[in-house]
């Protein structure tokens, strides 16, 4: 079976300049917080929000003498992410010293995998809508420390220097230059969130700074694109330049559209694109430069002589690949194609694991369609408005499939089943036990629903004779019925009678 | 009788355990030796109550019967190991006022095993250098004096070290060996200097000069000291990755006195252009002493040698460069004071201008120059290529059969302190001309004092051995130091 639905691939978007119709080209490096209790070579905590320099080893503070040592669980989560990306896994990596000063950087250098990363080649379906999706090819992922925070803004005179976060394993995911809009830029970096979240490699919190992207941008007229896809030449491309550090799909979205532009009226008017590294400011919604190419710091990066060449085992990567979770695509496609689903519906039952799992448990054994209906508009649609999340729920996943269980047995009606709903929510317990203690069981004993009907039929000679003439005011009588009978009387066999006594 | 701070480690553990002395008695005989040896500016930091302390309990574990081969002995350590409480600054300005909060893996090891600990020596600024004279604390002075009473270096960077060692104020003292720092000044001063197998001893809490080069070793009176001494300081270490994951087998047992059979080396390439006449001499009278002894003396060809020195130069800069960039002045240490507008770089400069040496501002400037773009293949990666073959040519002798090479120590007795011309520190990277090789191969090696110049002075040959067989290095160093029959000591005149 294939692991994943077929697509086509999105238009490309294209920006009218004052001359001519533009293209874009887009890379992302994603850096992504490794989820791990313990730092990459330290076993300092990496709780988020601790009292500042409380979650720092000797080694992370880079004192005199201390040595780094990888933490195995990072390098598994590693992995377990490029095969979550479909990626080649290296046996053998090694870690290099990217040397900079800056006091947020005790070492003086990051220790990160410049030449040998631990992850090579993958790929990324990115979900643009029904049938259409772009795909991704990653170049690499490698493993490296995250910086401290320097903050300047504490005192007129002085900075501090938090160190909380030094050390802290991050991995940077480089995708080629594969994405052709905005739109398709904060879609890939939600769908590596999400294979991450669903993987438990990275907790994806972009408020927080646990995932955050370096976005290269440049624009090309129409067909210049497709040219360097032929001939791998990237003369074909314009400048790039990379907007550093964007931890929101929003700005990533706007600050493309701004930098795309501005490039546009840069070369518009006769001038040439600069190679830089700009910042997005988004208070006032534009990129402004940060360093240029001539003023980018020389790394000077050399091999770590404080660490063996990380050498993994195939059989080591082959029991974490044993131990995969289904990943979105697998389990977005088993949905449409086993279940019966759509595939928008399937892409928001997929879109978090937990609203899968909860999904799953009140369709396994049920209705797969009803069961999304029920959990997408009546769940999820009073899960929005009251605020909440699966995880803070009223209503268990057995208590809704129980819901859905008494609709099938034709116990309860639809219109039933949302009242039932609604004292779940609000009171709790068991839905069969409601049903029957408080008497909302319908009405499927057909000698009492024909007596109602016959009875409502001789009431209303009147409506009965127009009804004969046109057999759509049938639903009048329909309706008296119910009400009479405290609309637990079951609609398809009341329709049925009253069709019959009345001769349509 | 010998005064105890005279004693080899092997004569006080049997003192010791006899009863004959007691660890407080041979602590407060070094201590005294100490206090009385200030010219020769050795010691750096004296640590007169911790020593009281762990000899007093060292007593205890004796009485106990609970000893170990080190307990009770008092050592010197050299001042790039992190000892907790005592100030540690690598003989660096830049770690003025550093107390680190832990202990080294090596003085850790030491104080288990009971081992007392006198105070830290002095040595070349972050290991750099071989005259000691880079140290903040100005130089070690060689207890053996030059014709007319001239003073001289007792090499580096392990000075203060070999100075202690040889004057008596200790009985035994760790040193660093990064491209010669242990054997140099063992050789300078007449003692033995063990610069083990990169990997068989921990570098966690040893304050990096070169990693990939760095290793800590025995300065003792005697090979059978530096057995023993190295016994009680290698380890295993989870936290040094680059620690071999081996068990230290027991040193002292491989001194059997046998090398009957052991085919000894000579490589060519060490017969170097102006080689002294006393050097060449002794180095053939060391041959002759391994071949009476039962070794069959081969001569060998290890050709990348000439390649070494350029290397070394190359590779240990850069790694120093990157390791040395940690003392900005944010954290710990020296931090120049700042004018009214300076920002943080001018923190940086004003603090690395005032706290480096020049020695090391050199090695910095040379690391970060052949680690920067467009330089990187010409000098760094040709270097790593160069070791590469420099291991392969000592794999090659040894898969030839060679169990040893035999090759001298320095290219010349101890010089007076301040005669390096200071204009040209190439002169001064020479003397290590017969050191760095094995620190690139990362194999162990044993300085040994052998004979003496004309002038008198401590002349020393060194050993080179196979990876992870010190035993048998040093089995072979202590038949070369029994039938050299060293036995000479500095006149006092400190």
């Amino acid at each position: 079976m294939l692991d994943h639905l077929t697509y086509a691939a999105p238009q490309p978007k294209v920006i009218q300049g004052a001359k001519s119709d533009w293209e874009l080209v887009i890379g992302l490096e994603v850096h992504a917080q490794i989820a791990s209790k313990a730092k990459l070579f330290s076993g300092a905590s990496t709780e988020f929000g601790a009292e500042p320099n409380s979650n720092v080893a000797f080694v992370d503070a880079a004192m005199p003498g201390m040595l780094p040592v990888i933490n195995e669980f990072c390098v598994a989560q590693a992995v377990r992410t490029g095969l979550g990306l479909k990626a080649a896994i290296n046996l053998r990596s090694a870690f290099d010293r990217k040397n900079y000063f800056y006091p947020d950087l005790p070492q003086g250098y990051q220790i990160s995998q410049l030449y040998h990363p631990i992850v090579g080649e993958g790929e990324v379906i990115v979900d643009m809508g029904p049938g259409i999706a772009r795909r991704v090819r990653i170049e690499r992922i490698h493993i490296e420390q995250d910086a401290g925070k320097s903050i300047h803004d504490m005192d007129p005179n002085m900075s501090f220097v938090d160190l909380n976060r030094t050390g802290v394993a991050l991995m940077e995911i480089v995708s080629r230059p594969d994405i052709r809009s905005p739109e398709e830029a904060a879609a890939y970096v939600a769908k590596l969130r999400q294979i991450m979240r669903y993987l438990g490699t990275c907790d994806g919190n972009m408020q927080n700074g646990n995932l955050r992207a370096d976005v290269n941008v440049s624009v090309c007229k129409p067909g210049d694109y497709e040219r360097f896809m032929e001939t791998g030449d990237f003369s074909h491309l314009g400048t790039r330049c990379e907007i550093k550090n964007m931890n929101s799909l929003r700005f990533i979205q706007a600050a493309i559209e701004y930098e795309a532009r501005r490039q546009i009226a840069i070369i518009e008017d006769g001038g040439t694109v600069v190679q830089e590294t700009r910042l997005y400011d988004p208070d006032r919604g534009e990129t402004r430069s940060m360093r240029s190419k001539e003023e980018a710091h020389d790394y000077r990066y050399f091999p770590d002589p404080d660490l063996l060449p990380l050498e993994i085992d195939q059989a080591w990567v082959d029991d974490i690949a044993a131990a995969m979770p289904e990943l979105p695509d697998q389990k977005k496609a088993r949905f449409v194609k086993d279940l019966g689903l759509s595939e928008y519906d399937a892409g928001v039952l997929t879109a978090e694991v937990e609203n899968a799992d909860y999904f799953e448990a009140v369709a396994s054994g049920r209705d797969g369609k009803m069961a999304a209906n029920w959990v997408i508009n009546e769940l999820f649609g009073r899960l929005n408005k009251e605020g909440l999340t699966i995880a803070t729920s009223p209503v268990t996943a057995a208590q809704l499939g129980g819901v859905i269980d008494l609709i099938a047995k034709g116990d309860i009606s639809g219109k039933i089943a949302k009242d039932l709903f609604e004292i779940l929510w609000t009171e709790g317990g068991d839905p069969a036990a409601i049903v029957e203690a408080r008497g909302m069981k319908q009405v499927t004993d057909l000698g009492a629903i024909e007596a109602a009907v016959d009875e409502i039929i001789t009431a209303n000679p009147a409506q009965v004779e127009k009804a004969r003439a046109n057999p759509k005011l049938a639903g009048w009588f329909v309706g008296q019925v119910l009400k009479a009978t405290g609309g637990k009387a079951n609609p398809a066999a009341v329709n049925a009678l009253v069709a019959q006594k009345l001769g349509l | 009788m010998t005064k105890p701070n005279s004693l080899t480690i092997a004569e006080a553990r049997e003192a010791l355990r006899k009863g004959d002395l007691t660890s407080i008695e041979l602590t407060e005989a070094c201590l005294t030796a100490i206090e009385g040896a200030g010219a020769l500016n050795a010691f750096v930091h004296c640590t007169p109550d911790m020593a009281r302390d762990m000899a007093r309990a060292a007593d205890q574990r004796i009485r106990a019967g609970e000893a170990t081969a080190m307990t009770g002995i008092p050592v010197g350590v050299k001042d790039v190991f992190c000892v907790k409480g005592v100030p540690s600054q690598a003989g660096s300005r830049i770690l003025q006022g550093f107390t680190p909060e832990y202990e080294s893996t090596v003085t850790r090891n030491l104080w288990d095993a009971g081992a007392v600990m006198l105070g830290k020596l002095n040595q070349d600024e972050f290991a750099m250098g071989s005259t000691n004279e880079s140290s903040c604390y100005g130089p070690a002075v060689n207890p053996w004096r030059g014709p007319g009473g001239t003073q001289l270096t007792p090499g580096g960077s392990s000075g203060g070290s070999a100075a202690a060692v040889a004057a008596d104020l200790c009985l035994g003292a760790t040193g660093t060996d990064t491209g010669g720092s242990i054997r140099q000044p063992a050789a300078f001063t007449g003692t033995v200097g063990l610069k083990p197998t990169y990997g068989r001893v921990s570098r966690w809490g040893v304050i990096a000069y070169a990693s990939s080069l760095d290793q800590a070793g025995p300065m003792t009176r005697t090979v059978r000291d530096a057995a023993i001494m190295l016994g009680a300081m290698a380890s295993a270490d989870p936290q040094d990755s680059t620690c071999a994951d081996l068990p230290v087998p027991d040193f002292e047992a491989a001194l059997t006195g046998d090398i009957r059979g052991k085919r000894i080396g000579i490589p060519r390439e060490y017969r170097v252009e102006g080689l002294p006449d006393a050097i060449d001499a002794l180095w053939r009278r060391g041959a002759e002493m391994l071949r009476d002894a039962g070794a069959e003396i081969v001569d060998i060809s290890l050709p990348h040698t000439k390649y070494a020195l350029p290397a070394y130069y190359v590779i240990a800069p850069a790694e120093a460069s990157s390791n040395l960039a940690r003392y900005d002045g944010v954290r710990y240490g020296y931090r120049a004071r700042l004018s009214q507008g300076d920002g943080i770089t001018e923190m940086y400069e004003k603090t690395r201008a005032e706290g480096f040496g020049p020695e090391v501002q050199r090695r910095i400037m040379i690391g970060t120059y052949v680690l920067s773009a467009g330089f990187y293949d010409a000098y760094y990666n040709r270097a790593r290529k160069v070791r590469a073959l420099i291991r392969r040519d000592f794999d090659q002798a040894f898969a030839a059969g060679i169990d040893s090479i035999l090759a001298p120590a320095t290219p010349s007795a101890a010089f007076p302190l301040g005669s390096v011309d200071k204009g040209d520190p190439v002169q001064m990277y020479l003397n290590d001309v017969f050191t760095v090789t094995l620190n690139l191969a990362g194999l162990p090696g044993i300085a040994v004092p052998v004979g003496q110049d004309a002038q008198g002075l401590p002349l020393g040959l060194q050993l080179f051995g196979r990876p992870f067989e010190e035993g048998d290095l040093l089995n072979q160093a202590q038949v070369l130091e029994r039938a050299a029959g060293f036995v000479a000591k500095p006149d006092r005149w400190w």
